[in-house]
């Protein structure tokens, strides 16, 4: 049995409380309907739950949560998975602007385009190797100080026809993790010192596996993801910044 | 004297909302009302504030003096000045209603004026008419002690205040009127006092602005707009962007996608890799226009007899969506916020960082309606460009 709530007239504090109450009581399943931004959705839940959201969630949606695996039927707002530690947010639409803010473990799945800032600083260690995958296009800034983890960047579901792939400044001052780019990038898009590098058989093998688990979350056939080549963009040095001031 | 609140630098947010109808027809203030009350949560009750495009049909060519005035003797002092300068049509107090929430809120009163012209010039040009207008409310808003302007545009209105959104428009009466444009703002002032004068939209005729995020190039701006007779006097950062629009757009005959890119410039590395001829205005753009060039994360909208514009600063840090369902376009901070009064828009957006989102009226919806697609044809003279100008009778 799952519970089913529907929060339209509710302000998200009452939801949030209704949600952690559900799940102290052992509730698995929840499904959320009439969202329309409430914020702190799931934020700073730790429990193996399955939540499935229909509307349009709030700021913050998730953030510092361990464990759950969201499901959004709709677009999300900014700062999705902020900090994340574990589980997994799959939006089924767009997403604003600093998604996947310095995200930890887990996974964020994006069906379309995100905004700017998405994925800065994010970090890995050990086991935790966050994954954030974008299905369509992303405004400046993506992975900016990035120190860990995977993002990778489709451009293939996008209601801008006329955007590049990506914004200005791509992984700015990235000392660690990957972008994954599938197509081109001008080098000028990229921050300073960064180039766009042909994959590695590694590269393809966890790209595979990464873009499998995507396909399934949406329904989509993984083969189509490889039609066209992708390029990495990785750090040239651990401390890009390391020397800035001791000249 | 009026009550300042400064609060300390906490986290800020603030919310805005607007909606146009391109063909001119009138929507009701519960839409705007709903959509800006869904963002409560982006303001702390220091500010909050409505615009309004169509509300005086009546009066359409009136100027619509919105008055705020702490005292009994500020207003007689208002009214004493316009009574010699401008031709009064109409004057009532505005209409509101008690809010427990509100206490001693300022006096406010709206008088329906048109300029009077000393000796010859009964006939000015309506360009002469406006800079009159813009240097009476430079007047007031300077030298009539505890009065201010709240706007002076035709057949417009602000309506603005301390107080959460659902606070001011309860205030106002916002659910009374009917208008083709609406613009809110849930304000969370930051660097300057929470007061019923730096609430938002600032305005100058019929120019409104809401504001989300800071204005760090103030003083250069302020300092700018000095030389061509502008006054700041709102202790509000935002106040600067309503005069640039009138002087870039109204004075100087700017297009607005020209004007956003005075306010919202693209780097230069952007510059650079444009075709020639963009360069070139690109180049000549940050040259001349270099003060009135808008440094600081920014998401504004603003409005005019005839559109709604929204532009973010050149790397987005603030917040903007839009949306469009049939003649309908909606802007707002969040997505929600559109949502809430527009539940299966055909459109929605995320505008690009320093790219305008420009929504003008059809041709011939409204009365007295502007369109600022084009450049101006006019030549413009060197001694125009302020609104000090010397005009031949004065």
């Amino acid at each position: 049995m799952s519970l089913e709530l529907d929060v339209s007239t509710l302000h998200y504090s009452k939801v949030n409380r209704l949600l952690r109450e559900a799940i102290l009581e052992g509730e698995k399943e929840i499904v959320l309907k009439g969202v329309n931004g409430h914020r702190y959705l799931a934020a700073g839940v730790s429990a193996n739950v399955k939540i499935d959201i229909y509307g349009i969630p709030g700021l913050d949606l998730g953030a510092f949560m361990r464990g759950p695996v969201i499901n959004v039927y709709g677009n999300a707002q900014d700062g999705a998975g902020n900090t994340m530690d574990e589980g997994k947010i799959i939006i089924h639409g767009m997403a604003g602007d600093v998604v996947g803010y310095a995200m930890r473990g887990g996974k964020i799945h994006i069906k379309e385009d995100v905004g700017y800032r998405v994925g800065i600083h994010m970090k890995a260690y050990m086991d935790k190797v966050p994954v954030l995958i974008i299905g369509g296009k992303a405004g400046d800034f993506l992975g900016e100080y990035m120190a860990g983890g995977v993002i990778v960047l489709l451009g293939m579901f996008s209601r801008y026809p006329e955007r590049p792939i990506a914004g200005l400044f791509l992984g700015t001052g990235m000392h660690g993790g990957t972008i994954y780019i599938r197509g081109k990038v001008k080098e000028s898009q990229l921050g300073l010192g960064l180039k766009p590098y042909a994959l590695e058989s590694e590269d393809e093998k966890l790209l595979e596996e990464l873009l499998k688990d995507y396909a399934r979350d949406f329904g989509l056939d993984p083969s189509e993801f490889f039609k066209e080549d992708f390029v990495k963009v990785v750090p040239y040095t651990h401390r890009p910044y390391g020397r800035l001031y001791a000249y | 004297m009026w009550h300042l609140v400064l609060k300390n630098k906490e986290m800020s947010g603030c919310g805005l909302a607007g909606i146009i109808h391109t063909k001119g027809e009138l929507l009701p203030g519960e839409l705007i009302i709903k959509s800006i009350c869904l963002q409560e949560e982006r303001g702390n009750g220091l500010g909050a504030g409505f615009a309004a495009y169509g509300i005086y049909p009546e009066y359409k060519d009136f100027y619509a003096f919105h008055i705020m005035a702490e005292s009994k003797e500020a207003l007689e002092r208002v009214e004493d000045f316009l009574s010699h300068r401008t031709f009064l049509g109409y004057q009532e107090p505005i209409p509101t209603r008690k809010v427990k929430t509100i206490k001693n809120p300022p006096l406010f009163k709206r008088y329906f004026v048109k300029p009077k012209f000393e000796g010859e010039l009964a006939e000015a040009c309506e360009d002469f008419e406006d800079d009159y207008i813009v240097n009476l409310v430079m007047e007031i808003n300077e030298k009539i002690e505890g009065a201010y302007v709240v706007s002076s545009g035709k057949n417009m209105g602000a309506f603005k205040g301390v107080g959460y959104p659902d606070e001011i428009a309860e205030f106002f009466r916002i659910d009374e009127y009917k208008a083709y444009i609406w613009t809110a703002h849930n304000r969370f002032p930051t660097n300057t006092p929470g007061w019923w004068g730096g609430a938002h939209p600032f305005t100058i005729l019929d120019w409104s602005i809401v504001h989300n995020g800071e204005i760090s190039s103030y003083g250069t701006n302020r300092r700018y707009l000095e030389l061509f007779g502008y006054k700041c006097t709102l202790l509000t950062d935002t106040e600067v962007v309503a005069y640039i629009l009138d002087l870039l757009i109204r004075k100087h005959g700017l297009p607005i996608q020209v004007a956003c890119k005075v306010m919202a410039p693209p780097f230069w590395m952007e510059i650079d890799e444009a075709p020639p001829e963009e360069k070139e205005l690109l180049t000549a753009l940050r040259m001349v226009y270099g003060g009135a060039m808008l440094n600081g994360p920014f998401a504004i909208l603003f409005a005019y007899n005839g559109g709604l514009v929204g532009l973010n600063d050149r790397v987005k840090l603030r917040p903007l969506y839009a949306a469009r369902k049939g003649d309908v376009y909606y802007m707002a901070s969040e997505e929600a916020a559109i949502r809430v009064v527009c539940p299966d828009p055909e459109e929605v957006w995320a505008p690009k960082a320093g790219e305008p989102v420009i929504v003008e009226m059809k041709p011939g919806s409204i009365p007295n309606q502007k369109s600022y697609l084009k450049p101006r044809p006019r030549e413009v003279e060197e001694h125009e460009l302020g609104i000090r100008c010397k005009h031949p009778a004065l």
